[in-house]
């Protein structure tokens, strides 16, 4: 099976992440960058599915240069080979241009099976899987937290409020999975050491036949036209009970018209 | 700067530490347990065959990839931290070193997995330091086995449940050490229950003894009679992990004292505002850094081939220096807290100490640097 699992690279989340202050998008220079740590459980997915059913792993990332750093990672928990997107046209693509331009790398690259996370922590859409899916023409299987593959048909558990669903289809397909569904391996030293022997090609958008005007910070169908920091969380009150600490409770809750 | 192999190597088990073992580990070290669970998955990671090649299901790294894990493991907690050091570096590390095909086949796959511990039984409840003076244990030679008599204290990874083999220095004639392999659970070979220990108290460590405990002649580790030799060489190495290690606990007390001080308020401001404090976290990270660049550069002549015993043996002593002197101040600096035992920097005061004193006390490695200074004579 030829499994394609897309990992994005995103600021880490435990660092204060910026915007850039001249268009308004991420500034991928302020925070270092890590994996989008959905697209860890999406890799491991893919590796297991491989573990079981035979085939190959692929990384494709759609990221500035700096991104291989995911990459690497990536192939060190043991994908084999890797695909980077990288372009100075893709720059402040949306979902739909991103969509556009993954969609078309991946129709270059070929695959039975994509995978990846169900949102990513930065910009945290959770549309991705879906358009990729239209834009290839396959079959989409989100949210899933349990995959079963059995010939050339695929079945997922996808969590919703009341329990899961059970979706099937026929491969090749999207998948999309949440944090639920397995636990990711650390990179031993071993595959830190193979990941630098492992093939990554690097795609500009000739390459994967995109069109430049449907990519880009002109091509985006949204705009971030303002931003500005969130205000520092006011302090709270204090209670203190004097005996009266349930009247205070209940009045403060009559307050804001809970009770 | 790291090499990059090292660098994703140290992020890797940063991120493990903390999110793996951080979490947990002071409930383990309150319980005095032995987290199997966590072993358990540094194995998976491929931890226990850092330094040894693939075929003997390692991971074909070095021993500075040990020295970096280590330090990573140890800025969060020491007692994992050895359980480590003492199974690579004591347990297998003579095996592969010294050891037959034969030996190695049957012991490396699993314990570079992680799946079986090693333990190396050298020093003894009358002797430490004094070796081969006060070494008591015996092996005799009687047909085609050893028989052992004798005990030795102190051992790491002595009794877990994934115990294995214990490599037993022995004298074998008139002064004259050889080592020896004694599987656990041979007749004779009893370990103790556990000590109770001022620190390392998530690490497993027994006294062990031997009565006319028989094992096969093909046991003997290396040749006969080269025991002193191997432990030496052994010890060399193991100075340049516990300098790695004792240099992840003074980072490590760094990093508790850099969150504790900015929450933390005191007449108006966060106490990490005054200078009293702010000097006294220069002088800890100086000591993590320096204490650093000398483990660095003792592993890399020791990875050249070129003699490493002093630069081993200065590293040794400025990073368990570094490690005392850090948690005492950190501890300082917590107040009150610090000698509570649910916050990390008690935990690290109270697992400092013994690194003055294992793999060599801090007399032993000035007195190395004097005889290589040539006044081993005078």
């Amino acid at each position: 099976m030829n499994i394609v699992v897309c990992v994005k690279q995103v600021p880490d989340t435990a660092t204060e992440r910026k915007l850039r202050s001249d268009d308004n998008t991420l500034d991928r220079d302020a925070a270092d960058g890590v994996v989008n740590e959905l697209d860890e459980y999406a890799v491991e997915e893919a590796l297991k599915l491989k573990e079981a059913h035979g085939g190959e792993v692929t990384v494709l990332t759609m990221g500035p240069g700096k991104a291989t750093e995911t990459i690497r990672k990536a192939l060190a928990m043991g994908a084999d080979k890797a695909v980077h997107l990288s372009d100075d046209a893709l720059h402040g693509s949306d979902a739909l241009s991103t969509s556009y331009a993954m969609a078309q790398a991946l129709n270059k690259v070929g695959f039975d099976l994509v995978v990846l996370g169900s949102e990513s922590t930065d910009a945290r859409t959770g549309v991705l899987a879906a358009m990729l899916a239209e834009r290839l023409g396959v079959a989409q299987l989100t949210l899933a937290n349990k995959v079963d593959v059995d010939g050339t048909s695929i079945t997922i558990q996808r969590i919703t409020d009341y329990g899961y669903d059970r979706v099937e289809a026929t491969l090749p397909a999207v998948v999309s999975v949440v944090e639920k569904i397995n636990e990711p391996r650390y990179p031993s030293f071993k595959g830190i050491m193979a990941a630098k022997k492992k093939p990554v090609e690097t795609l500009a958008i000739g390459d994967a036949s995109i069109d430049p005007s449907q990519v880009g910070l002109a091509a985006a169908w949204s705009e971030v036209v303002d931003f500005a920091a969130a205000p520092p969380r006011a302090a709270g009150t204090i209670v203190k009970d004097e005996g009266d600490g349930g009247a205070k409770a209940a009045e403060f809750l009559a307050s804001k018209k809970f009770i | 700067m790291l090499k990059d192999e090292y660098e994703e190597l140290r992020k890797t088990v940063e991120a493990f530490a903390r999110d793996v073992v951080a979490p947990v580990i002071g409930d383990y070290y309150e319980r005095e347990e032995f987290p199997y669970d966590i072993v358990r998955q540094m194995g998976a990671m491929g931890l226990f065959g850092l330094p040894f090649p693939e075929e003997y299901a390692g991971m074909g790294g070095d021993y500075f990839a040990l020295c970096v894990t280590l330090e990573e493991l140890a800025r969060v907690d020491s007692s994992v931290a050895i359980t480590l050091e003492a199974a690579v570096s004591l347990g297998a590390m003579p095996i592969f070193r010294f050891g037959t095909e034969e030996q190695r086949e049957t012991w490396l796959p699993r314990l570079a997995a992680g799946e079986m511990l090693g333990a190396f039984g050298l020093t003894e409840p009358g002797g430490g330091t004094d070796v081969p003076g006060g070494m008591r244990t015996t092996a005799v030679l009687d047909g085609d086995e050893w028989v052992i008599n004798g005990t030795k204290a102190f051992i790491t990874n002595a009794g877990t449940d994934i115990t294995g083999v214990v490599g037993v220095a022995a004298l074998t004639g008139e002064r004259e050490i050889s080592t020896i392999l004694v599987p656990s659970g041979t007749p004779g070979f009893t370990v103790s229950k556990k000590y109770s220990k001022v620190g390392w108290n998530a690490s497993d460590t027994r006294e062990l003894s031997f009565t006319e405990c028989r094992v096969p002649a093909a046991n003997l580790l290396g040749e006969r009679g080269r025991g002193y030799a191997q432990f030496l060489q052994t010890l060399d190495e193991g100075r340049i992990a516990i300098a790695a290690l004792s240099v992840g606990l003074a980072q490590g007390c760094v990093d508790e004292c850099l969150k504790y001080v900015r929450d933390r308020k005191a007449f108006g401001h966060p106490i990490g505002h005054y200078q009293a404090i702010q000097f006294k976290i220069a002088d800890m990270e100086v000591r993590a850094h320096t204490a650093r660049l000398a483990y660095h550069h003792a592993a890399e002549k020791m990875l050249a081939g070129e003699p490493f015993k002093k630069e081993a043996a200065i590293a040794k002593l400025v990073s368990s220096n570094a490690a005392m002197d850090n948690a005492r101040d950190a501890t300082q600096i917590f107040g009150g807290y610090g000698f509570m035992n649910e916050f990390p920097v008690g935990r690290f005061y109270r697992d400092a100490k013994i690194l003055e004193i294992g793999e060599g006390t801090s007399e032993v490695q000035r007195m190395l640097i004097a005889r290589q200074l040539g006044l081993g004579d005078l």
